[in-house]
């Protein structure tokens, strides 16, 4: 206990209190733990361990089997497996890059600049942070179909550049730069587009790294929607959703699957963790 | 305004604009796609709302008529209704606080630690929809974990039929949902916590702050309020419209529609049925609930602190 908490506070606690709170804490971090604890066992147990009764947390012989069968089984389907990976690393690399340049390019004239329908715009943002994508759905579908962009890639890569969420984390973060810093650059002659380049970019690089979290989350786990159909274009969230189909025989296989698409965001968000905390500092909406 | 003073003023406008083209420049992408494929949407499923349109005829206006069948014709949607909010509440207020109550615990934690634990929590938001091992946990035959471990422990001698049985699917789903839901929030309220004026609980200690409950509701809750606006917003857009977690868990249509939601039935008969307007009248009706309820909420937390 000592190791974890602060003693230099000045107000009265109790330890039984403070013996109880972090119970709380280790058991609800044990219920987030497990299931991942589980899967990534699941991942490496020979077929004979995933059916024992009663059932295993932790693996005993691992065995990289599980992984083989993979991509023995993805090799003999109709689209190589390979080809679901290229579409999600695709369709996340060009979504989250196209996101990050177009939401702080829209955020730096919207957090350091006022100007005409400024106040309007950015109200709008906020109002549809407040609504979830399932409400547009349909229209959005009518919408790809009149563009022509249904079963193409555009049709998950470009509505994912406008996401509101980008917008209105970059803006907040945005803001605290200092303003003097930009009208130095000003006097210098740099013109906007510099001063968002050169010298606004770098300085918010803990927020868009936040962004590259929060946006490669959510495309690493598209399945494409409605908008996708046809299997070359399919990724890997739809590849693992037909393997799980295919039942307990393929429970290790599932894991396999599940523990490669776990793994690259939650690498990315170690990585990026203290500038994700960071920028979600000044995440707050003001009253 | 007289006919000379609305030309200056659009004269002036005109200055306006010209002078900050640059800005419009650099605006001007992300918002022609954020009206494209946000609000544009919006608008159309308004208007759509009020017609009867399958995709087939020409849209055909009808007024109120889908709301009416809708509030009081479909039973189907009422069951989705009453699942949705149990689901906000539970789950939503819930994770909410647990978010807030996780956050606020992890931060006395020394940074290594800290950093592990917020590691542990956000993880499962973040692992890319594997929520699927749920299914595996509670699977129906014996080889589910849950099964596996109450026949070992002589708890029940058949295994139960966890995700087909309408008593036990919302629960599961409620618990599934609060695993999934330590998202963006969470994140704001670590990083909130840790902006808040240490100097404030000295002085919070000098003007008679006894324990540390005190200490939360005088002095840490008020300092975060804008992070806690923003973790409600997502929280109650998230909870509102839960569905993807209830279809991959309890199928879909659910066995007597025990995990049907608004998000469910709006997807029923928008991809299924192709009824585009009455879908269109779900995903109003959703549309609303979901700004009341965050408009409500917000209110409520400018009382904090006091």
């Amino acid at each position: 206990m000592k190791l974890a908490i602060r003693l230099n506070k000045k107000v009265n606690r109790s330890w039984q209190v403070d013996a109880l709170l972090f119970l709380a804490l280790a058991g609800f971090g044990a219920f987030m733990a497990i299931p991942l604890i589980y899967v990534i066992n699941n991942a490496f147990k020979p077929l004979d361990e995933l059916f024992i009764f009663p059932p295993t947390l932790f693996v005993r012989n691992a065995t990289l089997e599980n992984f083989a069968n993979l991509f023995q089984v993805m090799k003999n389907s109709w689209v190589p497996f390979s080809r679901y990976i290229f579409n999600t690393v695709f369709i996340t690399a060009a979504g989250t890059a196209g996101h990050i340049l177009l939401a702080s390019a829209a955020a730096y004239p919207l957090a350091k600049h006022k100007f005409r329908g400024s106040k309007v715009l950015f109200t709008v943002v906020v109002l549809s942070l407040m609504f979830s994508p399932h409400v547009t759905a349909i229209p959005n579908y009518m919408i790809m179909s009149a563009l022509g962009w249904m079963d193409s890639y555009q049709a998950v890569i470009v509505p994912a550049f406008a996401y509101p969420l980008g917008l209105y984390l970059m803006k907040q973060f945005m803001e605290q730069i200092p303003d003097a810093l930009l009208e130095a650059a000003k006097i210098d002659g740099a013109s906007e587009y510099r001063i968002f380049w050169q010298v606004v970019m770098p300085l918010v690089k803990p927020a868009w790294l936040t962004l590259l979290i929060l946006m490669m989350q959510m495309l690493w786990g598209t399945d494409g929607g409605s908008f996708i159909y046809s299997e070359q274009l399919k990724t890997l969230h739809y590849a693992m959703g037909q393997i799980i189909q295919g039942g307990i025989a393929r429970a290790g296989v599932g894991a396999a699957v599940a523990v490669i698409m776990m793994t690259v965001p939650i690498v990315t968000f170690i990585l990026s963790q203290s500038n994700v905390i960071q920028t979600m500092a000044s995440s707050g909406m003001k009253d | 305004m007289s006919p000379s003073g609305l030309r200056n003023y659009w004269a002036l406008f005109g200055k306006d604009v010209r002078r900050d083209k640059h800005l419009y420049v650099l605006l001007a992408p992300y918002m022609v796609l954020f009206l494209l494929f946000t609000v544009l949407p919006v608008v159309i499923s308004i208007i759509f709302s009020f017609t009867h349109f399958n995709m087939l005829e020409m849209p055909r206006w009808i007024g109120w008529e889908n709301y009416s069948k809708l509030l009081w014709n479909d039973d189907v949607f009422l069951i989705g209704v009453k699942n949705t909010l149990i689901f906000s509440v539970v789950t939503g207020l819930v994770s909410y606080i647990a978010c807030f109550l996780f956050a606020w615990l992890i931060n006395e934690l020394n940074p290594k630690l800290r950093a592990f634990m917020t590691l542990i929590f956000f993880a499962p938001s973040i692992s890319g929809n594997v929520f699927f091992i749920w299914q595996i946990i509670f699977s129906s035959d014996s080889y589910g974990i849950i099964n596996g471990l109450l026949m070992q422990l002589g708890v029940i001698y058949e295994p139960i039929q966890w995700l087909q049985d309408p008593k036990y699917m919302l629960g599961i789903i409620m618990l599934v949902q609060l695993w999934l839901s330590l998202g963006t929030s969470f994140l704001a309220f670590i990083a909130g916590l840790q902006t808040v004026d240490k100097t404030l609980y000295e002085a919070g200690a000098v003007d008679g702050v006894k324990n540390r409950w005190q200490e939360l509701w005088f002095i840490t809750l008020p300092s975060m309020r804008p992070q806690l606006m923003f973790g409600a917003v997502i929280q109650i857009t998230a909870s509102l419209a839960v569905a993807d977690v209830a279809m991959a868990l309890a199928g879909f249509p659910s066995v007597q529609y025990g995990a049907h939601t608004i998000v469910t039935h709006l997807v029923d008969y928008g991809t299924i049925r192709f009824e585009m307007g009455y879908a269109s009248a779900i995903a109003t009706v959703l549309f609303v609930m979901m700004l009341g309820s965050n408009l409500i909420v917000q209110k409520l937390l400018k009382r904090v602190g006091e």
